[in-house]
């Protein structure tokens, strides 16, 4: 069984009807991803999973019980963790307050127990705790981000655009902890328009193209395929 | 010795500015509106003050608690009749529902208690304290109104930098979609604030009725500009920029009417307001936050 099941997603934003009739599905323990150019949906599929924007039709089901009608503060029980596009971090609270955030649901053990792990991933930010998230270097922040996300024990981690705006070589420190937390078991659903670092790292693959899915599969497959690469991959 | 004595006295009507730019601040912070019935507020917690004490023969002490316990009922309720089914609409909306709230509560209080002016008894019973021979005065409502702005000043930041609640606070006020995210329940913490808030304006309402004892239904009104002055003057959204706005407009306040003059008082009050915002938009303590890349 799949750890998240949408079908025939429908969203609208107003009359905007942004994604039109998306299936896809994430298993335990894989990483997938949704690539496409910039308004093909792909945040829009995200934060509706997450409960921040409501479907007009479909199914959004999680281990086999649909969450479309759950409220977005309780989706986080339900195991899904959303890193939102831009980090969209507590600027002014401290890198330690963020990371309490993001284990508001759990109790004070299982906190302590998470930001030990989350310092044993991310050393910087042990080092920067008491400091205001806001003064960060973008991949910092971007880190931060991560691990508040993390810091709930999600079966379920969406990362949305964690390249976005950073250096290539940040992008590549990024995408190699996105990698180390897939080997340590996290399920991992990526949205990403660096189509080629996302299709390097991910195990299956939807291409959305203005609201549809235009292509899915194999992730190696689409990336050799002439039709990815001509759209996506610069040639 | 009649500069320390406006100094005190400034003070004194400083802090209880300050209590109220509190509420003022909290609720822009995270409801990023300006609630305009605050004022009114402090009026509805002065009347419940003085009918426990005067009507119904209870003592100052209940009778404040009372006060506090109705009014945080009453934002609650505000926020959730009257400003939650405007939260996806435009800021002008809610603007003028703020200034609606403020006139309904204002006429019920005025058919409830009658358009004439009550005349407060003070909640604090002490004589006052005479220092230097006499020669400097201070009444037991100022002495207690400065502790009580203390307390309730270290006991609101220990709350919002130390409590998980007062930490989702602070994130439902950054980011209410992240902070939803996290599992907060954004609802929820707005109807706290605006219960805290409208707590706070209670207390604010018997000390200033305490210190000046003319309770009519319009009595929350300029107290509840000025606060909201203040609040603007720290930085609006900003705790320690209230408590800083709140006590130095009351001090001026003080000041402007001792030294120069009575009638120009408040509008050498705003004019200064003007001042501070132009050379500093985002007022004395307020920030201005970049996106870092």
């Amino acid at each position: 069984m799949s750890l998240l099941k949408v079908s025939n997603l429908n969203v609208y934003y107003g009359a905007i009807h942004a994604v039109k009739g998306v299936s896809f599905e994430v298993g335990e323990g894989e990483i997938v991803t949704l690539i496409g150019a910039n308004g093909a949906g792909k945040s829009t599929a995200l934060n509706t999973v997450a409960g921040l924007l409501r479907a007009r039709s479909g199914v959004i089901e999680l281990e086999g019980k649909s969450v479309a009608k759950v409220p977005t503060h309780k989706m986080v029980s339900r195991g899904v963790a959303l890193c939102l596009e831009g980090r969209r971090i507590f600027q002014e609270m401290t890198v330690l307050e963020n990371l309490e955030m993001g284990a508001y649901t759990r109790t004070a053990k299982e906190t302590g127990e998470m930001l030990e792990r989350m310092y044993e991933t991310f050393p910087r930010l042990r080092e920067r705790r008491s400091q205001a998230a806001g003064t960060l270097s973008g991949g910092e922040q971007q880190m931060v981000a991560m691990a508040r996300a993390l810091m709930s024990k999600p079966k379920l981690l969406m990362l949305d655009e964690p390249s976005m705006g950073l250096a290539p070589l940040l992008v590549q420190e990024i995408f190699d902890i996105i990698a180390r937390l897939h080997d340590q078991g996290t399920t991992i659903l990526l949205v990403e328009q660096n189509a080629s670092m996302a299709l390097s790292i991910a195990q299956r693959a939807y291409v959305l193209e203005t609201g549809r899915v235009a292509m899915s599969g194999d992730a190696n497959d689409l990336l050799h395929d002439p039709r990815v690469r001509r759209a996506y991959l610069g040639g | 010795m009649d500069f320390l004595t406006n100094l005190i006295n400034g003070i004194s009507l400083g802090s209880i500015y300050a209590i109220i730019a509190l509420g003022y601040t909290m609720v822009y912070g995270i409801a990023k509106m300006l609630n305009f019935a605050h004022g009114d507020v402090i009026m509805v917690g002065s009347y419940v003050c003085f009918v426990a004490m005067n009507s119904l023969g209870l003592s100052p002490l209940v009778g404040v608690l009372l006060a506090v316990a109705a009014c945080t009922c009453l934002g609650i309720v505000i926020e959730r009749l009257a400003y939650k089914p405007l939260r996806q609409t435009a800021s002008l909306a809610v603007l003028i529902t703020a200034i609606g709230v403020s006139y309904f509560l204002q006429n019920a209080a005025q058919l409830i208690w009658g358009a004439d002016p009550k005349s407060f008894t003070s909640v604090i019973p002490f004589p006052s304290v005479t220092l230097f021979d006499g020669q400097l005065v201070i009444s037991s409502v100022t002495i207690v109104t400065v502790l009580a702005s203390v307390v309730v000043m270290v006991l609101l930041a220990l709350f919002v930098s130390k409590t998980k609640l007062g930490k989702a606070m602070r994130a439902c006020s950054e980011d209410k979609g992240a902070a939803q995210l996290m599992g907060i329940n954004v609802d929820a913490t707005i109807s706290m604030v605006f219960g805290i808030g409208s707590g706070l304006a209670a207390i604010a309402g018997v000390l200033l009725c305490s210190a000046y004892p003319t309770l009519m239904p319009t009595t929350g009104a300029m107290p509840g500009i000025k606060a909201f002055t203040a609040a603007v003057f720290g930085g609006i959204g900003s705790i320690p920029g209230a408590a800083l706005g709140g006590l130095l407009l009351g001090i001026i306040e003080v000041f402007t009417k001792a030294y120069i003059s009575t009638e120009l008082a408040d509008a050498i009050v705003f004019a200064l307001l003007i001042v501070v915002l132009v050379i500093r938009p985002a007022g004395l303590l307020g920030k201005v936050s970049h996106e870092k890349v």
